[in-house]
């Protein structure tokens, strides 16, 4: 039976400031808990063992979505995916990010779990999920990247002792809308790029994000820049319900006619941190929009790709998306 | 049919009892053992209250929840999820726990009108929080929803587990679409699994329900 988490002290406080304190307070035993569709799975597993969980849902100020001056919005953390997937201003300008909403794990998961949360999820590799101590749970082994080891999952690029990918959907679709992510602590608010946001493990092999304890991902900003630019998103994964992608794909592109002007691609699952591919806009920026810009495109997606064991089919799978992407 | 409907809605707080049965005496004994403050023994978990509940700073145990428009004052774990609540504190057992992970939608309940997994929400976030389970559905006198009804005359539920958590996300698709597509009903209930296969027939049994509900 492991139907019981161990215990844990809840903590609910109502404004960020104090929220921050009690987990700066807390530093390496405390847990701040957004949607807790996650968070739950690892108390319930006894693999995450917090003393102190701090509720965030109680903070008004961490939900809702606010059109800024600029033309761009500003998503509170806390605001669940199926709000964001359904509001008007979101489905108007940035429609490239309720497609990726829409194909977040289930209905009831979406209804609860936040885009703060969404981001910020931790690596979904099962050798790290059951509790292995390999080098993402501050071991001294991968037992994904071996001989026998199962990853049909795991990542093309940037693997460094690790090779978990970036589960998230909305991950892939914030970084092609450059947004930025607002970061607050007991010492004040930090704004950081998406790029920065999502870090590698050659950076950081413990942690998917910037994030420290202490740390609370309060808004996700998203400019104007890219609003009502033409998009497409596809999710590949084994069931079209709960199963992270095996592949997914977001693409943001300003058309002149039918030229290309400007394109941000970015697929994930193939890199601990969702993969712009700089590559391919580079070479169809500025190209007509038609099969050989596709093909073109496509034959560059998976450029520089170390495959594993079982995850060859990634690329086949990378260079598709590419495809249908630019054809449109 | 009409008896067996109204034993779901016991209500073991509730002084007036109806006719002995097996259900009500398991359910009068897990509600025996809580108010006793045994829970431990009844659910695998140790009394939490030296531990956690008195401490600095983490919440009072005592909190009331809404359920199906009735206010229940019940003691409540920091570490408890509302479908630990429901099934072993306030006897409401149609609500089942399959995977226990966000993965299977049997513990599906609406909170303030959209569905969630129960088994993934703390009790403790829902103070001033609505929450209907599969007994709140019907009428006030037992009546099935129409759902109910045209899943009975559509054959859907084969082992049963995992209706009542169907029957609460078809529910929520009605209330906020009375009249949905084939394909909206199976996005809606996309985040119940049935392991015997009967989707066509809830989604069957949902279509059906629309034109009447």
């Amino acid at each position: 039976m492991k139907d019981m988490m161990p215990n844990f002290n809840l903590v609910q406080p109502s404004d960020v400031e104090s929220a921050a304190n009690i987990l700066a307070e807390a530093g390496e035993n405390g847990w701040a808990m957004a949607g807790g569709q996650d968070s739950l799975d690892w108390f319930k597993d006894r693999i995450k063992r917090p003393t102190t969980v701090v509720d965030l849902s109680g903070i008004e100020a961490l939900t809702g979505i606010r059109e800024m001056a600029d033309g761009g919005v500003e998503i509170g953390a806390m605001t669940t995916l199926t709000d964001v997937e359904n509001n008007a201003v979101i489905k108007e300008k940035f429609g490239l990010l309720a497609s990726a909403e829409a194909r977040v794990a289930s209905p009831q998961i979406r209804n609860k779990g936040t885009l703060g949360g969404n981001i910020s999820q931790d690596a979904r590799c099962w050798y790290y999920r059951s509790g292995i101590d390999c080098y993402r749970a501050g071991g001294t082994t991968c037992y994904a990247d071996t001989p026998e080891g199962m990853n049909r999952e795991h990542c093309l690029f940037g693997a460094s002792r690790c090779v978990a990918v970036s589960p998230s959907d909305t991950a892939i679709a914030l970084t092609s809308l450059d947004a930025s992510m607002v970061i607050q602590n007991s010492s004040g608010e930090t704004v950081v790029a998406a790029a920065d946001y999502f870090i590698g493990p050659a950076i950081d092999i413990e942690n998917m994000t910037i994030l420290k304890p202490g740390d609370i991902l309060t808004a996700i900003r998203i400019p104007a820049t890219w609003a009502g630019a033409d998009f497409y998103f596809e999710k590949i994964a084994d069931r079209n319900t709960w199963d992270f992608a095996l592949v997914n794909i977001a693409t943001a592109m300003k058309m002149n006619g039918n030229i290309i002007e400007d394109i941000r691609i970015t697929c994930g699952a193939v890199e601990c941190v969702p993969k712009r591919l700089n590559v391919v806009e580079d070479i169809v920026r500025g190209s007509e929009r038609n099969e050989d810009t596709a093909n073109l495109g496509a034959g560059a997606a998976a450029r520089g790709a170390v495959p594993l064991n079982y995850n060859h089919f990634k690329i086949p799978l990378m260079e598709n998306l590419v495809r249908k992407a630019l054809r449109g | 049919m009409q008896k067996k409907f109204s034993s779901d809605r016991f209500d073991p707080l509730s002084t007036v009892r109806d006719a002995l049965s097996r259900r009500h005496f398991i359910k009068g004994v897990i509600a025996a053992g809580t108010v006793a403050g045994a829970a431990g023994l009844v659910t695998g978990c140790s009394d939490s209250s030296d531990s956690s509940g008195g401490a600095a700073g983490s919440v009072e145990r005592l909190i009331t929840v809404n359920v199906n428009g009735k206010a229940r004052p019940v003691d409540v774990m920091p570490n408890e999820t509302l479908a630990h609540t429901l099934r072993n504190k306030l006897g409401l057992t149609g609500t089942k726990i399959g995977c226990d992970r966000g993965s299977c939608g049997a513990c599906t309940v609406m909170i303030d009108g959209v569905t969630n997994n129960s088994c993934s929400v703390l009790t403790h976030t829902l103070r001033g929080a609505n929450v209907i389970t599969v007994e709140g559905v019907g009428g006030a006198n037992g009546e099935l929803h129409p759902i109910q009804q045209a899943m009975i005359e559509e054959l859907a539920p084969q082992c049963g587990f995992c209706t009542p958590g169907q029957v609460v996300s078809g529910v929520s698709l009605l209330q906020r679409n009375p009249n949905p597509t084939r394909e909206e009903v199976r996005y809606a209930l996309a985040g119940n699994l049935c392991r015997c296969g009967a989707y066509n027939n809830y989604v069957d049994a949902i279509v059906k329900a629309a034109g009447s509900a």
